[in-house]
This record gives structure tokens, sequence and C-alpha cells, in this order.
């Protein structure tokens, strides 16, 4: 194997190289001559196609991801804001919390197993490298068409990875979303979400600081996996019929992370440790690049010594592997021997790859000689930003004009009775439990609420009872009707959704899944919901703390819907005070909090019923919806509510199936005064909330909401000896929905489709 | 009748974490000089009739889609004389 080195790019100018196949672009490939100086050398040209990448550098979403450093709300809870692996969140009593999304959509449609699996091992080393030990994670997934076989394959795949990973490690799954949608056929969502505590002396960052210190791979052995184009660079010196090419999938060994999150906490509290990252897309590349721009500027890399699980490796491919479970740490000379005795300790594998200099250079060398010298800023933030082209697309004026008022709607009482049932089994809203019962919900033992609840709730303090709620949330359809409102009301529906279970949102994390960025309207998409975020993060006062983009969502022309998942995460002072969402003792009084106007475009009713995607989303006021949290948090706080439940996906009517289906018990309502049935039941307004109050607190509730001017309407009580739910008012009449039936519906549309 | 072997194994550039588990064990318990380890799985099928190219062609296809997961494992079709 012949190896390109620094001497040989200098002497051989005009080798041609490979780099459109690398996915970089002629000018790219310029401006990286340019930075050097001469031709890059081979694993150069590896470093920079992988860190130049729409993935790790964020070319065409930086320009509007800059909102969410200009637009930051006052809050004093950020320790550590946007850019690091992680953002950190005070949450009292010394505790901090950071928690991040992120996507793994492609490789979760090559090999859904492995894709699903191996994104749970990416953010938990994303949570363990900001020094908090990982407490629970969160799959939002959205699959295409529920009746295609694909989404079978897809989502059993899926399904499975992410337990089988995630039970493995030992980290509870509690919540998510399951969305189907045809649009998300070929392009399926594989969101992963990772919470991790620590107290506030415990928190780390990634650069390489210290001169003389050495930089230490750990965790598994590289290999071949993951690798995308480098293949051919390798290619070239290998046989006329080429190398098997290795596949772009990686597999993971939750047991190897167990292990790697246990020895790492051990050498952070240890104080072993200067600076530490961890190792994901684009591998040794990112993780030495990163390290020596974000310190003192300047590394010497041995790659010979990296420890492979296949000898045959090229140095190229040894820079750009994905082999999961690895991660690297900084670490004083003196400290060395105590930091391999913990790795011992662990059975985890390190090796001394590097050491911290001051040259300002990313130097690496193979056998001796030189193959790579860049400045590492060049490769790890100074990638190409690009102003790509954003318009609004002409076929917006024809969604937004084609509302649903002409669809038919029930009109009599056994009409809304056979659309309540229907909607019940709708693959949307019917019971996740099928999928959410092959996850652990409460391994660990501090799962306070899990699915269904409306947030996972996790205890932080066994003593005090601290915890934190998070809730992710996105309705993508309200997104491709407007993706500026769109982005704003899946916020508002998080927010929303952790206020609800008592706990106070502090702070924001977001998981952008759009079409290609170089399709105008795409982009205009993707601006639009960038800002309508930014705008509204800014009035409610949670900040943003991190998150992940994900482009090219997309086949041929058809690009996924808008889908900015937006993940909150809230403190509850005690979590003994929690809300939970089913109603239980006789005679409580439910209310509905909020207004119901007459909005379906968007709806699960409209998508359920009609296949139908138009009009405008529903109105937003985000200072009702901070009022609505306020009231929510306050009567947790205050012992007022028995049980609350959001108002979302499917109206009202779902909320209130669900409350009874999870208690079993029934309750009499009626159809308030001034709304139809119809519009009561599935309408998705925004901001409201289903609450149960005792005979005893109505008084102070109902003047709570006076004085904050809320909405509150009384619909009826719970009736603990009915075994169904009676609605009068319905077009004149009363009808009954025994619970029994519509929990058979609800649980038997997954296991039909995927059983 | 005939009997058709397929093996089954995760592809060598493939991390095999029960490989993995297998050399860790044999040190544990002392026996040493064994550096890696790759654990695959047999299917042994009955054939009814004789194995002729027709029939070798199904069991490739069955073993390429059923028994196997063509993008991380490789497999090998044997007839058993």
């Amino acid at each position: 194997m012949s190896i390109d080195t620094v001497s040989d790019a200098t002497s051989s100018p005009k080798t041609a190289q490979p780099f459109a196949e690398l996915g970089l672009k002629k000018d790219e490939y310029e401006s990286i001559r340019e930075i050097l100086g001469r031709r890059p050398t081979s694993s150069e040209l590896a470093m920079y196609s992988v860190m130049w990448s729409e993935h790790c550098s964020y070319k065409s979403s930086k320009v509007h991801l800059r909102q969410f450093g200009t637009k930051v709300p006052k809050n004093d809870s950020m320790l550590v804001g946007i850019g690091e692996n992680a953002g950190v969140v005070d949450i009292g009593q010394g505790w901090a919390v950071t928690f991040k999304v992120e996507s793994h959509n492609h490789p979760s449609y090559v090999e859904p197993y492995q894709g699903a699996a191996t994104g749970i091992g990416g953010i938990v080393r994303d949570i363990i490298s900001m020094g908090a030990r990982p407490v629970a994670v969160m799959d939002p997934l959205r699959f295409g068409d529920p009746e295609n076989p694909d989404t079978r394959r897809v989502l059993t795949g899926i399904v499975s990875g992410i337990g089988g990973y995630g039970n493995c490690l030992g980290l509870p799954n509690i919540g998510g979303e399951i969305v189907f949608d045809a649009s998300y056929q070929g392009n399926p969502l594989v969101n992963a979400l990772c919470v991790g505590t620590m107290k506030h002396e415990d928190i780390h960052l990634a650069k390489a600081s210290g001169v003389g210190n050495a930089v230490i791979l750990y965790g598994a052995r590289t290999g071949g996996d993951g690798i995308g184009g480098v293949s051919v660079l390798a290619s070239e010196t290998f046989d006329a019929d080429g190398p098997a090419k290795r596949p772009s999938v990686q597999v993971g060994d939750p047991f190897m992370e167990k292990l790697l999150i246990e020895c790492t906490l051990e050498v952070l509290h240890a104080g072993l440790v200067e600076g530490i990252q961890d190792l994901g897309g684009a591998g040794i590349s990112c993780a030495t690049s990163e390290l020596a721009s974000n310190g003192e500027g300047g590394m010497h890399v041995w790659l010979d010594r990296v420890l492979l699980r296949d000898s045959t490796l090229s140095p190229e491919e040894i820079l750009m592997s994905e082999s999961q479970e690895r991660m690297c740490a900084v670490v004083e000379p003196g400290k060395i021997d105590a930091f391999m005795a913990v790795c011992k300790k662990w059975d985890v594998e390190a090796v001394v790859i590097g050491e911290v200099n001051n040259s300002g250079r990313l130097t690496v060398e193979w056998h001796g000689q030189e193959i790579v010298n860049v400045p590492p800023r060049s490769v790890a933030h100074d990638g190409p930003v690009y102003e790509r082209p954003y318009a609004r697309p002409d076929w917006m004026d024809v969604r937004q004009s084609s509302g649903p008022d002409n669809l038919v709607r029930p009109k009599s009482a056994a009409e809304v009775k056979q659309t309540w049932l229907t909607m019940t089994g709708t693959p949307n809203l019917a019971s996740k439990s099928w999928v959410t019962s092959q996850y652990d919900r409460y391994v660990m033992g501090n799962t306070v609420l899990a699915q269904p609840e409306d947030s996972g709730m996790i205890r932080v303090d066994e003593k005090t009872g601290l915890g934190i709620a998070v809730s992710t949330d996105c309705n993508a359809r309200f997104a491709a009707l407007d993706p500026y409102k769109g982005a704003q009301l899946a916020l508002a529906e998080s927010y929303r959704n952790v206020a609800v279970t008592g706990a106070k949102p502090l702070a924001v994390t977001n998981c952008l899944n759009f079409g290609s960025p170089e399709d105008s309207a795409v982009m205009w998409q993707f601006e639009q919901a960038v800002t309508g975020l930014a705008d509204a993060c800014l009035e409610m006062g949670t900040p943003v703390t991190g998150g992940n983009v994900s482009f090219y969502n997309q086949t041929g022309e058809v690009a996924i819907h808008p889908t900015p998942v937006i993940g909150v995460l809230g403190v509850i002072q005690d979590v003994d005070r929690r809300t939970p969402m089913a109603w239980q003792r006789d005679g409580e009084i439910v209310y509905v909090l909020g207004a119901t106007r007459d909005e379906l475009a968007g709806s699960e009713w409209a998508h359920a019923i009609h296949d139908h995607l138009g009009g405008l989303p529903p109105v937003l006021d985000l200072n009702a919806e901070m009022t609505l949290a306020e009231i929510l948090v306050a009567g947790s706080r205050d012992g007022l509510f028995t049980a609350a439940h959001d108002v979302s996906e499917g109206g009202i009517a779902q909320s209130l199936a669900e409350m009874a289906m999870r208690s079993g018990v029934g309750a009499r309502l009626e159809v308030p005064a001034g709304i139809d049935a119809f519009t009561f039941l599935w309408s998705e307004s925004a901001t409201r909330a289903v609450v149960v109050v005792s005979q005893d607190c109505y008084e102070k509730f109902v003047a709570l909401c006076d004085a904050k001017k809320f909405p509150v309407t009384k619909i009826g009580v719970v009736d603990a000896l009915s075994k169904s739910i009676e609605l009068a008012g319905v077009f004149g009449e009363s009808i009954s929905l025994d619970i029994e039936e519509l929990r058979t519906i609800s649980e038997e549309t997954l296991p039909r489709l995927f059983g | 009748m005939a009997i058709v072997v397929v093996d089954v194994a995760l592809k060598p550039e493939i991390l095999d974490p029960q490989g993995r588990a297998i050399v860790g064990a044999l040190g544990r318990v002392g026996l040493e000089g064994v550096s890696d380890v790759r654990q695959g799985k047999q299917f042994v099928l009955n054939i009814d009739g004789d194995v002729d190219e027709a029939k070798l062609a199904q069991i490739n296809e069955i073993a390429a889609t059923l028994l196997s997961n063509p993008v991380i494992e490789d497999f090998t079709v044997q007839v058993r004389p």
C-alpha cells in the first residue's frame, strides 16, 4: 500500500484527486488547496471531505441557526450554551441537566436495527462527554404509510434496535413519538434524545488544553464500518476488481457503551481529564480537529498507534471510520497511568495516540511519514458556509387556500359516535404500547412518568424529590401548512406537555428534519421554521441549548413534510407533586382550559378521515401559552389537580378517551354551550388542556383562572361507577362510549399492522 | 432427500460483539493463544428431492433474503454429500 505523504503532495501538485466522489464541490476542493498552499494528501482530503459534509459542518444551515445565538432570552439557568456537545441547564440544588436530540435517519433506513441502535449510542456519548450520567432516552419517530409493506420492515427493525441497545445499556426510554405519514415513506425519521444529570462541578468541555498533554483514544477498536466514500481513495491501491465496498452501516455494542459510560464518568470524577470528546460522525478526524481547534491550537497524532479491528485498514479509512463506542480524552502526562488503570478496571482498551502542542497545526504521522499537516480550525470550524437561495414556493398559495371547510363533518349523534370510534383506532392516535412495551421504561428506578403520559419524568435527587420532565413534539402537517407557525406550535405543544405534568419549562433542544437544502422551497421552509422557533423561544424565555439539523430527507423530488421536532425540558421541585393524566375519583370536576375555535386544517381528523392537508394551522398566542403553563404548574404545586392532560392531535375527544382508558373510570360530560359537538371534539386549537379538580379545590382553581384572565369551561364530572364516557349535547342527543370498546380499538391497531 | 448447509456470519469489517466476548472469556478461563473469534450461525436445510441448479438458486435466494441480512452479513451455501 503506497502512502500519500505531505512531501508527495508538495512534489506532485498535479495528481488528480477524487474529490467529487467524496462529496466535495470543485470550489470547496480549490479552497482546501488554497488553505494548504498545495494539494491535500489523500488523508487530508478524507478529513476535509467528512468534516465539510453537510452533516458535520452545517454549511447550509449555519447562517440561519445563528438566530439561536442572537435571539437569546434572559434565562439564568443556562450554564453551557450552543456549540458544545450538548447544552447544560441549572435545575437548582447544585444539580445540572444536559439534554440533546440528534437524527439518525439515513442509516436507519438502510439498516433499521443497527441504525436506530447506534443513534442511541451516539447521543448517549454526547451526554457523557459533558460529564453527566445518562438517565433517560426518548425517540421521536416518523414512518411512512402504515399499510405499505416496507413500513413494516423499517418500523419493526427500528423499534427492536432502540429496545435492544437502550435496554442493554440500562437506560429507561420514557417517551418520544410515533407518527405515520406517507411523506416519510422513503425517509423515515429516527431522532434520539438523551438526558443526563450531574453536579455543577462535574461539567466538562471538549478542548485540548495544556501543551505536552496526551491525547488518549479509548473504547472499542477502530474498524472499517461507517466509512462512506473513502473506499474511493483506498481503492486506488487494490486490484482491478476493487475491494468489497465497505458498508456505510455501523454496528453497535451496547455492553461496550455501558463500560464506556462507567469508565468515562470515573476518569472525569477522579479529575484525570483536561478535555474530552466523543467520536461520532467523522470519527478521529472530527475528534482530533475539534479538540485541537478548541484548545491551544496544535496537536500531533501517531495514527499507526490506533488499535484496529482490521489490520488492513488504510490511514484514510482510520481517519474516517465511524466505528462506535469510542472516546477521546486529553490527559496530563503525570495522570496517564492512573487513567490507564481505570480503563483496565473497566476492561476498556486505551492508547495514547497524540500530544497537544502549540504549533497551530494538526499533524498526523503514519509509520514515521507525515500524512496530514493542516490548521485544525480550517477542518473543524471554518468550513464552507452557504447562503443557499430560498423562496416561498407558489404552491403554498394553493395549499393554504384549500382549507378543510368543505369536508363532510358528522352531523348526528350516531355519526359523532362512529367518528370517535374510528379516530381512536387511527395509526397516529392508537395506543403505542405495542412499541413502548418493547422498551424498558422503569430501569434505574427513577422513572416517575413514562409513555403514554404527556412527558417523561425522572427523579434526579432522591432526598428532595427534585425532578425533570421532558417532552418532544412536532405536528409536521402544521409545519407543512406554515413552517414558521408550525415550528412555534411544536414548541408550544412540547412546552405544554411539560407544564401539564407540573414541571416548569426551562430549555429547548431541537432536531430539524427537512428535505434537500438545494431546493429553494425546502430552504424556505427551513428558514421559516428556524426563525419561528427562535422568535418563540425568545418570547417564552426558553433558550435553545443545542440541537441537530438533518437535511436531504428527500426521495427524488419529494421532500418530507418539514419536521422540526422540539424537545422541552422542565424542572419540578418535588416529583410527588406531579399531575398524572388519568382521572380516577368519583365526583371530581372536569374542566377544559383554553378556547376552542373551528380549527381543523392539518388536524388528525382531516388527515385520517379525508386524507386532506390544506388551510392555515391553528392560531397561537405565546403569551396565552405561558399563562396556561403558569396555571398548570401552580395548580400542580398547590395540589389543585388530580389529573391533567394536554389537548393536541385528535382534539378533546382523544384527550378524554386517553384519560378514561388510562384509569378505566368513566365520566358524565356535556358539550359546552356556544359550540357544536364536532368542533368541540376534534378541533385542534392550541393552548388547551383538560384538567380534573376535586370538589374541595374548584373555587380556588376558578379564582386562579380568573386572576390570570384565562378561559376555563366546566364540562362535567368523573363517574367512578360508570365504565363509559357519557357525552350530552351532541346534536340534541347523548352518546355513550364504552371504555373497554375504546381500549380494544386503540390497542389492536399497531399489533394488527406490525405484530 | 439432500441436506444443504447455509453458514451466515457478519462481514469481516463489521464489529462482532459476541466474538469479542468469547475472546475475553477464553482469556479469563486461562485458554491462551486465540487472538480473535468470529461467531456465525449455521442453518441445516433438509431438501425434498435432488439439489439441482434451480434448487440451488432458490436456496441462495432464501439465504440472501431470509436467513441473512446482506447489509451486514455474508453467507455460504454447501450441499452436504
